[in-house]
């Protein structure tokens, strides 16, 4: 039985563990002595994304939703955890694309161009990528996690070779700086939401998602409220990982790191990390769930009131920071800031409301993550094709003036990753911000939705900026463009999705709309229910909580539509 | 047959003129090529837009035509829902003559990136279309603001000195106010999620959605579209990036700015804001109106201290959109105000653009167009001063011309109003006019009568010279600009001395869209007259007036026949929630 079971749950793990392998084949052919091994370390890591994306989307082995043939998600989340793992592992192609070169033009750099014979020691390729595959692995599993241990493991594999890639993907003193910031405020923030877990497990007795829910379906009809240590729990949980979304009150690294990495590298951090905060704060926010209030489609009201007043504050101070920035990257940091104040708007309406329609909060962020990622991922590529005289990076608005008249390209597909920041119509990052808008509506929160609108009218300031400049700025010919064929290719697939997905998004919003949907697990009776977890608590078996109600577990039939062609 | 496949080609048409010029030919990089393939091609589309006009059904023109609906987004709601009443047709056609206009006109100006120029007035135009035929409220926002882009670059690109500025003061304006309008869409759609169950953006259904919202909701929607369309009309004081845009904006851009894109505002109040917020563009009213009076007479005043023409022309533009803002929410029983204003919109187009284009043609050669520095034309450019001066009557509401039915109307209508704050409306509204009268013909006493003062001319003028009309005025026009200013010129005379036609089909449409808040004056007014002993002879003195105009201008004597009589009655409060996007549904039947 145990055993079976443990079956089932590895089949779903097939996308990580072939990330797992692809890492470690990347650290083997980056140490190879033959020199076309090492060159195709890149194609390694791309090949097992590639294929841990066929797992993902089931076009081989079994597919991820072979766990509703067991029990599923223990809250319900099986449409999301498959988009997710899909998105992430589908951006996270793009973001490989761009990063590809990275490593070798680093090398360049410090041999000076000479043709130095290899050095094992003197190699970090192999490392970059294993690093890059890891941290997304961490992605999936975040997304997957159903318990609380395995959820801090998996936010931890995320980040830490983040901070690895920060220090050495680029020659600068200040890289190492902005790791080593990065690592010390990462590691507070770990602190603060394991701190929080800490809390959840005193107030439950649970690790468990299935543990916890049943505890607090358990309280919630008793007496309609959580105790006061859950709630405490829920808050540090909720603002610890904020910290991987760049959220207020735990955006200060943001800038300083950003800057100080290489531009792919920012380009990752801008993406993976808040890929798996948003997967953990859905799980998370699902544990208590959007069942108080009124009408019974709420958060409980601390959470609500907290997560609110971070949206607002996040995508205000995001934007108004942004604006008063001079140099790009740091603009394009503070406006990733922004966007997951944006993003955070879908997690008052949540999952509960509107489920599988306009309005619901979890295909909001689901949809919003992608457009997110597109247009961010393009903007810091084009940034990352240009460098000043010196070899360093393109910095400030002067070094894109006049961008359009040597290189009409790189200006264009920076234009439309910035119309598409902005969520401009015929984009795709337009129709994202009516699924948030929508999701923000049926929550009830018609002012947040004001600040967002306004948010997006003070970003086109900036974004205006870069695509002012670019076009019709004078040239001062202080840039040259390095044209990375692969990192070109990934701007030009970020951009022109970025335009596609806004013309024809039917398609990617029927995807984050199925997301959105809530498997529903009547728990025949709670307290069964939660006797059924006990065993399993702090065993990572969350499966095992639902067990009671599999009868009616229906499943998420249309998530196995994902991977047809 | 089905027809409705027009409306499809005509949007897409100047996108495919657009993609055309993307291709890899390189004789689309030179100038005169370039030009001319993009003058043949608006021309095809001006075509087609009249093919779409002789498609319409002219005797119901109230009725949405030539409808039709493609999924876009169904899982949001979204398609592509789009046809054309006479409002729309008309403003399309404005926009299809108006196109070849600005492109004849760009020849000498205009000499770098041609492409580029010739590609982003393609866009503007298909945006435009977009907008005039959406019948889906978020394409009509998706197509309202995305005619931003090619505006930013037709200004940021081509511009004049502050053109870095001006792009950048027009996009963030009118983006603020148009996301706000977003944010106001989106919620009506939500509240009819809330009592449907359904998510819909279909801007017939939405009508009926946002006549059962409360006040308060009404309001906060009416206010968060009113920044998005009151920025674009633009009412005071939200019309500061206007003298800004139109001044360092092309010729092209200017005319394209001022004789099409305002027209976005008021047109989104009367297709959108009006109909389906009732409650709250009757409250709304005496407040819009005031905001448009101010607008007019304090921007006359501006005018007349102005030194550029270029820039007075522009202000006069916020002047005589007051108008039209004053004539949409004066609701007067018949609707005159509101027809005489949308006739208005048509009217200032062609006027304005007509003076943008003149002065265009100036600036072309002796880049300036500032008083003092150029004068006493009518001495050596005799055949431009005549234009010029067409389209300064024509601006002034000179009897003849097109603008003076426009504004008679709109004043007429606010006298009629039952609204007992419209009369002051009218008179200082009336001020406007005179005022205009003032400041334009100040315009034309210095830069065509006196003493001629010829500027040195201008190196890119001498390099495009052109065979001239008059052989013994070297600075005088040449035929590509006669030909440029003609159809112009022969519009606005020709809807001067015939407006009929078009009032008549403008009249059903208006009244169609009034008839929600029509019905709420008219509740109201009968609660007054239940209230008030006076009531019986305001009401008979309403009645004469009526006859009298009808005798005067005909417009009600002449009505409408067939399905369109029934937007002649004046509505009752039981046909309020009979939307008005149903009557295309009906007359399709």
């Amino acid at each position: 039985m145990a055993m079976n079971e443990m079956m089932v749950k590895l089949q779903t793990l097939w996308p990580e563990m072939t990330l797992l392998i692809g890492a470690v084949a990347c650290l083997a052919t980056g140490l190879s002595g033959v020199w076309w091994v090492r060159k195709s370390t890149a194609v390694v890591a791309g090949v097992a994304i590639g294929v841990a994306q066929l797992f993902a989307t089931g076009v081989i082995g079994p597919g991820l939703e072979v766990a509703s043939e067991g029990d599923g998600h223990p809250l319900g989340l099986d449409a999301a955890v498959v988009y997710l793992k899909v998105a992430a592992l589908a951006v996270g192609l793009v973001l490989l694309l761009v990063a590809a070169r990275t490593p070798e033009h680093l090398k360049q750099v410090v041999t000076a161009e000479s043709k130095a014979a290899f050095e094992p020691g003197d190699d970090f390729r192999g490392e970059f990528f294993a690093f890059f595959l890891f941290s997304l692995t961490g992605v999936l599993l975040t997304a997957g996690a159903t318990d609380l241990v395995w959820l801090f493991l998996a936010l931890e594999l995320t980040s830490l070779p983040t901070y690895i890639l920060v220090a050495t993907g680029r020659d600068k003193a200040w890289a190492q700086e902005s790791a080593v910031k990065y690592f010390f405020l990462g590691a507070m923030a770990a602190a603060v939401f394991l701190f929080g877990f800490a809390l959840i497990y005193a107030a439950s007795g649970f690790t468990t998602y299935a543990g916890i829910h049943a505890y607090v379906v358990d309280r919630a009809g008793a007496d309609g409220g959580l105790p006061p240590l859950m709630l405490v729990g829920m808050v540090l949980a909720v603002v610890g990982v904020g910290f991987k979304i760049a959220a207020v009150p735990m955006h200060f690294y943001t800038a300083d790191v950003y800057e100080g990495a290489a531009v792919p590298v920012t380009a990752m951090l801008a993406f993976v990390p808040k890929a798996a905060g948003f997967a953990a704060l859905i799980g998370l926010l699902s544990l208590v769930g959007w069942r108080y209030g009124p009408d019974g489609d709420r958060l409980p009201l601390v959470l609500e009131v907290l997560i609110a007043v971070m949206a607002v504050a996040t995508m205000t101070v995001g934007n108004v920071l942004g604006l008063m920035q001079s140099r790009v990257k740091r603009v394009l940091a503070y406006s990733s800031v922004a966007h997951s104040g944006y993003m955070l708007v879908g997690l008052l309406a949540g999952s509960s409301v509107g489920g599988g329609g306009l309005g619901n909060g979890v295909s909001a962020i689901a949809f919003y993550l992608v457009a997110y990622g597109l247009g961010t991922i393009a903007s810091f590529a084009v940034l990352g094709c240009l460098h000043g005289p010196e070899g360093d990076e393109a910095a400030t608005y002067d070094d894109l003036s006049g961008l359009r008249h040597r290189h009409p390209f790189l200006a264009g597909t920076l234009l439309v990753a910035c119309l598409s920041l902005l969520g401009f119509p015929f984009t795709v990052g337009f129709i994202g911000k009516i699924n948030l808008s929508a999701a923000g509506f049926v929550s009830g929160h018609g002012l947040v939705v004001i600040a967002l609108v306004l948010n997006s009218a003070i970003s086109a300031a900036y974004y205006l900026r870069i695509g002012s400049v670019c076009f019709f700025g004078k040239d001062y010919g202080t840039t040259e463009a390095r044209y990375v064929p692969v990192r070109i290719t990934g701007a030009i697939i970020a951009s022109v999705m970025s335009i596609g997905l806004g013309l024809q998004g039917g398609w990617l919003e029927s995807r984050a709309l199925e997301a959105g949907v809530v498997a529903e697990r009547e728990t025949g009776s709670d307290e069964e229910a939660a006797q059924k977890a006990a065993p399993s608590a702090g065993f990572g078996g969350g499966v095992d909580g639902g067990e009671a109600v599999d009868g009616e577990s229906r499943g998420v039939v249309s998530a196995g539509t994902l991977g047809d062609p | 047959m089905d027809t409705s496949f027009l409306i499809l080609v005509l949007l897409t048409l100047p996108v495919v003129w657009a993609a055309g010029l993307l291709l890899p030919i390189p004789g689309l990089q030179r100038k005169r090529y370039a030009w001319a393939y993009s003058a043949v091609t608006s021309a095809i589309s001006l075509t087609l837009a009249v093919i779409v006009a002789m498609n319409f059904d002219w005797s119901r023109p109230g009725d949405m035509q030539l409808s039709g609906s493609i999924d876009w987004i169904p899982s949001m709601g979204l398609s592509f829902r789009y046809g054309v009443d006479a409002i729309s047709l008309w403003l399309i056609l404005l926009t299809a003559v108006i196109m070849p206009v600005v492109v004849l006109s760009s020849l000498i100006e205009v000499n770098h990136d041609m492409r580029q120029f010739h590609f982003w007035l393609h866009i503007l135009e298909a945006a435009l279309i977009g907008t005039f035929v959406a019948q889906d409220i978020v394409l009509f926002y998706v197509c309202f603001e995305f005619t931003l882009i090619p505006l930013y670059f037709l200004i940021g690109v081509f511009g004049h000195k502050e053109k870095l500025k001006a792009a950048r003061v027009y996009f963030l304006y009118a983006f603020t106010g148009s996301m706000l309008t977003f944010a106001g869409v989106l919620y009506v759609g939500y509240v009819g999620w809330q009592q449907t169950g359904m998510w819909t953006f279909a801007i017939a259904d939405l009508y009926d959605i946002g006549r059962r919202m409360s006040m308060t909701e009404q309001c906060l929607v009416f206010a968060a579209m009113l920044a998005g369309f009151g920025v674009k009309t633009p009412l005071v004081p939200f019309h500061t990036w206007l003298p800004l845009a139109h001044t360092e904006a092309p010729t092209a851009g200017s005319v394209d700015l001022a004789g099409l894109v305002l027209k976005l505002g008021p047109y989104g109040l009367i297709r959108l804001a009006i109909p389906m917020l009732p409650d709250a563009a009757l409250a709304f009213a005496p407040w819009v109106c005031v905001v448009a009076v101010i607008g007019i007479v304090y921007a006359a005043l501006i005018c007349r201290a102005q030194k550029d023409a270029k820039r007075l022309v522009a202000y006069s533009s916020v002047s005589h959109m007051g108008f039209v803002a004053l004539g949409l929410f004066v609701f007067d029983p018949d609707g005159i105000a509101a027809t005489g204003a949308v006739f208005y919109m048509l009217a200032h187009g062609l006027a304005t653009g007509g003076l943008f284009l003149c002065i265009g043609m100036l600036y072309d050669r002796f880049h300036t167009r500032e008083f003092g520095r150029v004068g006493g034309t009518a001495k050596f450019m005799p055949v431009w001063s005549f234009f010029f001066m067409l389209f300064v009557l024509a601006s002034v509401g000179l009897p003849g011309l097109n603008g003076f039915p426009g504004e008679f109307l709109t004043l007429i209508g606010a006298f009629d109003s039952g609204l007992w704050w419209s009369k002051p409306m009218a008179v200082a509204g009336a001020l406007g006019v005179i005022l205009a009268a003032v400041y334009l013909l100040y315009m034309a006493g210095r830069m065509v009568w006196g003493t001629p003062i010829i500027p040195p001319d201008h190196a890119g003028y001498l390099e495009g010279a052109e065979h001239g009309v008059d052989p013994n005025h070297r600075h005088d026009l040449s035929w590509r600009e006669v030909t440029t200013l003609v159809p112009v010129a022969g519009l606005c005379l020709l809807l001067g001395l015939l407006p009929m036609p078009v009032l008549r089909t403008l009249e059903a449409p208006v009244q169609g869209l009034n008839k929600p808040v029509m019905g709420l004056v008219e509740a109201e007014e009968q609660a007054a007259g239940l209230a008030g002993g006076d009531a019986g002879t305001a009401a008979d003195a309403g009645v004469v007036m009526q006859d009298d105009r009808s005798q005067a201008t005909g417009l009600n004597g002449v009505g409408v026949a067939g399905p369109g009589e029934r937007s002649q009655a004046i509505p009752l409060r039981v046909v309020v929630a009979d939307g008005v996007g149903g009557e295309g549904v009906d007359g399709d039947e």
